[in-house]
């Protein structure tokens, strides 16, 4: 049976390689980082909780103190890209497809017909473990098709990490949080008192209550992901599904969402906001989100709707 | 009951006001939630290294970055360019409303990061959609011009936020089953994803509507017309 943790030992066996490729190009803190999140994929079922928790400290120490840097391995031009894309064409699109259609195509396969009954995959990660083999379909195929230098696909691929750096393990960090935060009773804590604020079996109002909090949270955090482990613990899981009985697929999904209209309306989200408005030479600052109000409104409204009727009329 | 735990919350909170690094924030906010809960350190360690190990699936969708890279090295994002040229000609608000819709479905596939502020709207969207004004219209006054510009960089903004939760191998729709499931929860990525799509018909009918009356505004605006009366 294919497991996580064969994913695990693929994921690994990638930031190895980008651990390496640092190295090799001198970038001290980026290849311990990378280094550390490979010895997670590898080892991290068979380390100790404390050891993992350590490998953890550690990768914030290091990038806390500024040690990931950009790379620029080498790549083409842009006039040999221009050149590539007019030979190449919308073609160029297809080894990404391979990715999404791999595994939206046998998740329904292995969910709706008797090849399921094989039992390939551990119970519940068929997508995930099918998107993996899924981009090792498409990788295959661009090589072949593209027939680069062998490191191209390692290094391409690094250039790309290092322009995320850091934040590539944010939203693990985040989810780590939100479990912390539930060991710790959080949860309970804000459910309690949102449930002596909201008065008793108002559904709709604490639907309103949680999509709020996601959007307002959002926009003091300038990020939605910071926000749903608070508002997840707070209020989608204790009063939400636990009291009312709402469907956990629909208030964690478009509880998101609601979030993301917050992100459109705060100048704390600035790569989304405030970088284009420098980017573009608009004379005010805020002239991105003044555009985004207009639509993050109605649109947190429609999310409220959505869940009100998916997670609750629609789910008996 | 304690409410003491509740002060991780203030920590994230300020830890990102202040712009401190959020790894650095959300690992100290974790320690000082689980220690102020009444767990003793190695305790909170722990907790923390089982919580970061058990939600390694998040963190697996990066390695799908060499096949983007790959196609990049090959001209991927010149080509998407040549899709988004092949619209000259059309007005404002129906270019910002095909580059919404391509926007919105190219995230839904999982290729983000073609579009994007510095690759796609400054040298690309913003003006294209600044000379259809200009085209339809004549001289737009400086506080129209900017709104143009503005309206691109908020298309792309919301075509990429709500087309990419539609992808199952995200990081935000995996956080939501590390959420979920730290609490009780099994859910799949393909449960969550589908649950986004409502919410994208609604944000490219309720952004794209915007932008059509934005063109019939600008249609109706004097050519020559200072700001004075505005």
């Amino acid at each position: 049976m294919i497991t996580y943790e064969w994913l695990f030992i693929l994921a690994g066996a990638f930031f190895a390689i980008w651990a390496l490729l640092s190295l090799r190009d001198r970038k001290w803190g980026n290849a311990a980082f990378w280094g550390l999140l490979a010895a997670s994929f590898f080892f991290g079922s068979h380390l100790s909780d404390f050891a993992n928790g350590v490998l953890v400290l550690a990768m914030v120490g290091i990038a806390g103190v500024g040690g990931l840097k950009r790379s620029d391995p080498p790549t083409t031009t842009l006039e040999e890209r221009l050149n590539f894309s007019a030979l190449l064409g919308n073609k160029l699109f297809v080894p990404a497809l391979i990715v999404p259609i791999t595994a939206v195509a046998g998740t329904l396969l292995y969910n709706y017909t008797p090849f399921g009954e094989t039992g390939l995959f551990e119970e519940r990660r068929e997508t995930l473990i099918l998107f993996g083999i899924g981009v090792l379909f498409a990788l295959a195929a661009a090589m072949v098709w593209l027939r680069p230098p062998v490191l191209a696909p390692a290094e391409e691929g690094r250039r790309l990490l290092d322009s995320i750096g850091w934040a590539a393990i944010l939203p693990q960090m985040l989810a780590a949080l939100g479990a912390v935060f539930a060991l710790a009773g959080v949860g309970d804590i804000i459910g309690a008192m949102a449930g002596a604020v909201i008065p008793e079996g108002s559904i709709l109002l604490t639907v309103i209550v949680f999509a709020l909090g996601m959007a307002l949270f959002t926009m003091i955090m300038g990020n939605a992901f910071a926000a749903f482990p608070v508002m997840a613990a707070a209020i989608g899981i204790p009063l939400l599904v636990e009291d009312y009985g709402g469907n956990p697929a629909v208030i964690g999904a478009v509880g998101m969402l609601a979030g993301f209209c917050g992100t459109l309306m705060t100048p704390m989200a600035a790569n989304f906001n405030i970088v284009p408005a420098a980017l573009l030479e608009l004379k005010d600052q805020n002239g991105v989100i003044k555009q985004q109000i207009g639509t993050a409104i109605p649109l947190w409204v429609c999310n409220v709707v959505i869940i009100y009727v998916g997670a609750f009329l629609l789910w008996t | 009951m304690n409410y003491w735990p509740l002060a991780g919350i203030a920590i994230v909170v300020a830890g990102f006001a202040l712009r401190f690094n959020p790894l650095l924030v959300v690992v100290v906010s974790a320690l000082a939630t689980g220690l102020l809960a009444g767990l003793d350190f190695v305790a909170v360690v722990e907790a923390l290294g089982k919580a970061f190990n058990d939600n390694r699936y998040i963190s697996v969708t990066w390695i799908i970055l060499p096949v983007i890279g790959l196609l990049e090295r090959y001209g991927l994002q010149q080509r998407a360019r040549g899709l988004i040229e092949n619209m000259r000609g059309a007005t404002m608000g129906k270019l910002l409303v095909v580059y919404l819709g391509f926007r919105q479905i190219t995230a839904a596939i999982g290729m983000k990061d073609i579009g994007g502020h510095p690759q796609a709207v400054r040298p690309l969207v913003a003006p294209m959609a600044e000379a259809a004004a200009e085209k339809s219209h004549g001289d737009l006054p400086d506080e129209e011009r900017e709104k143009v510009k503005a309206m691109s960089a908020a298309t792309d903004n919301v075509g990429l936020f709500f087309g990419e939760d539609i992808f199952f191998a995200i990081a935000s729709i995996l956080l939501i089953q590390g959420v979920f499931e730290s609490a009780g929860y099994p859910l799949t990525p393909l449960q969550l994803s589908v649950w986004a799509i409502p919410t994208a018909i609604c944000a490219f009918l309720i952004h794209g509507g915007r932008l059509l009356a934005m063109d019939r505004r600008l249609g109706k605006l004097p050519a020559v017309e200072t700001e004075a009366g505005r």
